[in-house]
């Protein structure tokens, strides 16, 4: 085997120089078989350290190079780039990571300069085993889904829509607008959420590119990026949506109603056949299966019998759709924190605690009091209300995160509840306010001056139990004051818990529809949590909004933009270059015992039942390795980490602790 | 075992969880042993048996093999597949008389920079304490094999 390598060991100014003596590394790299020169310098990623690799390259004849500097994460593309501007396979090079592993973690000069060299040596070797390869140039569908209708996919899907692209929208409810349309105003400007909403979901219904597959859900992905296939559940509406013109006489006339645990979020209710609010989108209405009466029953039938147009269909049923589209944007959102779970606050035992979503909703014009501040009795005005900040949020028996949002919408309730009952008392029990953004914190002082009494201190619990007679009747929120350091009862007439932001209850089974990760709050795993924050770790699928982890409206906005941005730039290249780390079979090897076939997370793998060989689909596989490791026969090679790589790899990093040959003892 | 012993750890880093986890150690400037020479792989289920074996026989003290949390695994389920086979090899490591803890799965997420750090001190210390693992002697000779026999003749019988 004879390879001309080339090292090249960075300084990266003071922070590997400064602890790794890298002109004695780059000597005795010289020094090692197979290497043709070996040099230090300063910063091998600046344009005069990528031109000395080049030149080498073309005046050395190097065949092979090693950069030993910082993670590939961060500049293996950058001399991969410099190998192939000199005519060199990009993947005949190796880098040896001797900052981030090595001198980043340890002040010890002598260790550092020895862990270096057999970092360096683990990567001579295994580069002379390289084999030259080419990246794989995938299509890319211009066809893009976005899953969700909140505020953030809503934001994608028009971005692309009006870029000239075209997208499918699958939404689960039967409207699009998510948690922003039960909102009332929105912090810190107080606009009017469903004012500022419903023109983008009316846009989104109209437009030419947007087809919206809403009471769906997708059931399963296959492909990758640039053509993937969807399979969606169409949920049976009962309602012919070519025949509906949505005037809502059918839901006038349903004889039944049922709480509305989503859109009310409890605090009103709907009929069984229903348009979650006005202005949804699509108009149609569905009929709710589980409460209808004629489902349970077998008679009644009002909505068939007043509807105008026939478009009842009692006999619908769930429709699958495949759709094939390029990129994939997850945008499913967010499920309030369940109150229920802290018991000593009382939700869902004192009638008079209610949680902020349900606040939302009483406050609203269009809600179930129309707007009015009410206590559970449907009539009587609070005179004083306490607002609970960060329930289940930094808390380390529930959420440790913090919500993000509550703060904020504490402080708006405590104004609305000034501007709509002008001589309540509020009380905000909060643990630090977060007000962090534009002109948030011009609205707290605004909601200070406004005469809200804000309590530093976590609340301890809601009680009815009275023990003084001013708590006679009240609910009495327990709470050290931390400013002062006391103890304090305060009695009210209503407790708003302000519930924090959590990953759906569905996170984990939809991470794995799309092959995708997810933390350990359940909130999706993005590529990078700064200089990627809406990509992902699998190709062409992007998360946008809460479901990537607790933001508001504005920030949801952005992420959605921001993604449609990169998909667009995606789609107008036309091609995506993807690593050839894959998985290939020989045939000749292959004894078709099919232990692969079932341990490929892709179903990469076919069985050829004629010749009884397994193949790997290139375009499938992902490059795991599961299957090279497993094949009993050693038939499975992965590209460019083959067994030969990573053995020479193995035997180079333990260059200075190899046993000799070793020689079986005698039997004692 | 002489007072200077430092052990020889050979890693498998998967690339996504516990590669970056080790990259934010080094960002984020926590300090842990030197120990550890670590090899990257797609993920942790690339990790054949036959690595491990290799690594000890050419002198590796220890071998880690670190992957991300069950259920983040980059690849759907690799981790898993690399669990049900670590606790095979380390069914046959016994047999051969090679200590449990020269083999260590770790999982640690990205951003657990700090929870590698740590399993590689933990390690180094756990194998300062073991002493070299003499291959030769251990495995070869048979003198392990005899050993574990009489420590645990139930396991034996299984
Ligand atoms: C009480 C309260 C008040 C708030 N007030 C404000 C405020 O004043 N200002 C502000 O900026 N922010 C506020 N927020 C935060 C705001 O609600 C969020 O930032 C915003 O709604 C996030 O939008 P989203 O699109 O990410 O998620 P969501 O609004 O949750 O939308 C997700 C959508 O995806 C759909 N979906 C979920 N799973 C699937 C699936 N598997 N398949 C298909 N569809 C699916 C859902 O039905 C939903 O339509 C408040 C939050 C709360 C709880
Ligand atoms: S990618 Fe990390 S364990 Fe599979």
């Amino acid at each position: 085997m004879d390879e001309k390598v080339g090292v090249y060991v960075c300084h990266c100014g003071t922070n590997i120089a400064g602890t790794v003596d890298v002109e004695e590394v780059a000597t005795w790299s010289g020094e090692q078989p197979n290497v043709a020169v070996a040099r230090d310098y300063k910063f091998m990623c600046s344009s005069l350290g990528q031109e000395l690799v080049e030149q080498d390259i073309k005046e050395l004849g190097l065949t092979r190079v090693v950069v030993a500097a910082c993670s590939p994460h961060m500049h293996e593309k950058t001399f991969r780039g410099a190998c192939e501007r000199a005519g060199l396979n990009p993947y005949l090079f190796e880098m040896a990571n001797i900052r981030e592993f090595d001198s980043w973690v340890t002040d010890d000069r002598e260790a550092a300069t020895h862990k270096a060299k057999s970092l360096i040596k683990g990567a001579i070797e295994r580069v002379v085993h390289h084999q030259p390869l080419e990246p794989l140039p995938v299509e890319i569908n211009p066809n893009t889904l976005v899953v969700g209708g909140g505020i953030a996919g809503i934001s994608a899907a028009l971005e692309l829509a009006d870029g000239g692209f075209h997208v499918y929208l699958v939404e689960r409810e039967p409207s699009i607008g998510g948690h922003m349309a039960q909102l009332d105003k929105t912090f810190p400007t107080l606009d009017c959420s469903a004012c500022i909403l419903t023109p983008r979901m009316f846009d989104v219904g109209q437009h030419p590119n947007i087809t919206l597959l809403s009471y769906s859900e997708v059931e399963k992905v296959d492909g990758y990026v640039g053509d993937f296939t969807a399979t969606v559940r169409k949920k049976a509406r009962y309602v012919n949506e070519e025949l509906c013109t949505g005037c809502g006489i059918c839901v006038e006339k349903c004889p039944q109603s049922v709480v509305d645990d989503v859109f009310e979020a409890g605090l009103g209710q709907r009929k069984v056949v229903y348009t979650p609010f006005p202005q949804a989108v699509p108009n149609y209405p569905v009929i709710d299966r589980e409460n209808c009466i004629y489902f349970q029953r077998g008679k009644c039938k009002a909505c068939e019998i007043f509807c105008p147009t026939e478009a009842i269909d009692f006999e619908q049923q769930d429709e699958l759709i495949e759709i094939e589209v390029g990129c994939i944007i997850l945008a499913t959102g967010y499920d309030p924190f369940d109150a229920r779970r802290i018991a000593r606050y009382g939700y869902g035992q004192m009638a008079n605690v209610f949680t902020s979503l349900e606040f939302e909703r009483m406050v609203n014009a269009a809600g179930p009091t129309e707007g009015r501040i009410v206590l559970r009795d449907g009539e009587t005005q609070p005179e004083s209300i306490a607002i609970i900040h960060c329930v289940g949020s930094r808390d380390q028996n529930y959420n440790e995160y913090c919500s993000k949002v509550c703060c904020m919408y504490s402080l708006k309730f405590a104004h609305l509840v000034h501007e709509r009952l002008p001589n309540a008392e509020v009380y905000n029990f909060y643990i630090d306010i977060r007000s962090a953004g534009k002109r948030y914190e011009e609205f707290y002082q605004r909601v200070l001056a406004e005469g809200a009494n804000l309590i530093r201190g976590r609340a301890a619990e809601v009680t009815d139990v009275a023990r003084l007679p001013d708590e006679e009747g009240k609910l009495i929120v327990q709470a050290e004051d931390t400013l002062i350091g006391q103890q304090r009862r305060i009695p009210v007439d209503m407790v708003v818990l302000s519930i924090g932001i959590q990953a759906r209850h569905d996170a984990t089974e939809v991470a794995q529809i799309f092959g995708l990760g997810c933390d350990f709050d359940g909130f999706f795993i993005e590529r990078h949590p700064k200089l990627d924050p809406v990509f992902t770790m699998t190709e062409g699928i992007s998360i946008v909004g809460t479901c990537q982890g607790p933001m508001d409206i504005p920030d949801s906005v952005a992420q959605g933009a921001a993604a449609a941005a990169r998909v667009m730039s995606m789609i107008t290249q036309g091609t995506v270059m993807m690593e050839p780390v894959r998985a290939s079979i020989n045939a000749d090897q292959c004894s078709g015992c099919r232990i692969c076939n079932n341990l490929c997370p892709y179903n990469a793998i076919v069985f050829h039942e004629d010749d009884e060989v397994s193949e790997v689909i290139t375009a499938l596989c992902q490059g795991c390795g599961s299957c090279v490791a497993a094949c009993p026969s050693g038939a499975i090679t992965g590209a460019h980490f083959t067994d030969e790589q990573l053995i020479s790899q193995v035997v180079g990093v333990l260059w200075d602790v190899r046993q000799p040959e070793l020689v079986p003892a005698e039997e004692g | 075992m002489s007072e200077s012993f430092e052990p020889v750890i050979v890693g498998f880093l998967c690339n996504w969880c516990s590669y970056r986890a080790a990259d934010l150690a080094g960002t984020a400037r926590i300090h842990y042993a030197p120990n550890m020479r670590p090899i990257r792989v797609m993920c942790s289920a690339r990790v054949e048996p036959q690595f491990v074996i290799k690594a000890l026989r050419e002198g590796a003290d220890g071998v880690m093999i670190a992957g991300c949390h069950p259920g983040e695994c980059h690849y759907v389920d690799g981790n898993i597949k690399a669990l049900r086979r670590y606790e095979l090899l380390k069914r046959m490591l016994r047999q051969w008389g090679v200590e449990e803890e020269r083999v260590q799965l770790v999982w640690a997420a990205a951003s657990e920079g700090i929870v590698l750090a740590a399993a590689v001190d933990r390690m180094t210390e756990e194998l300062r304490a073991l002493g070299p693992l003499r291959w030769g002697e251990t495995v070869i000779s048979g003198n392990g094999h005899e050993q574990a026999l009489e420590e645990a003749p139930a396991a034996e019988e299984a």
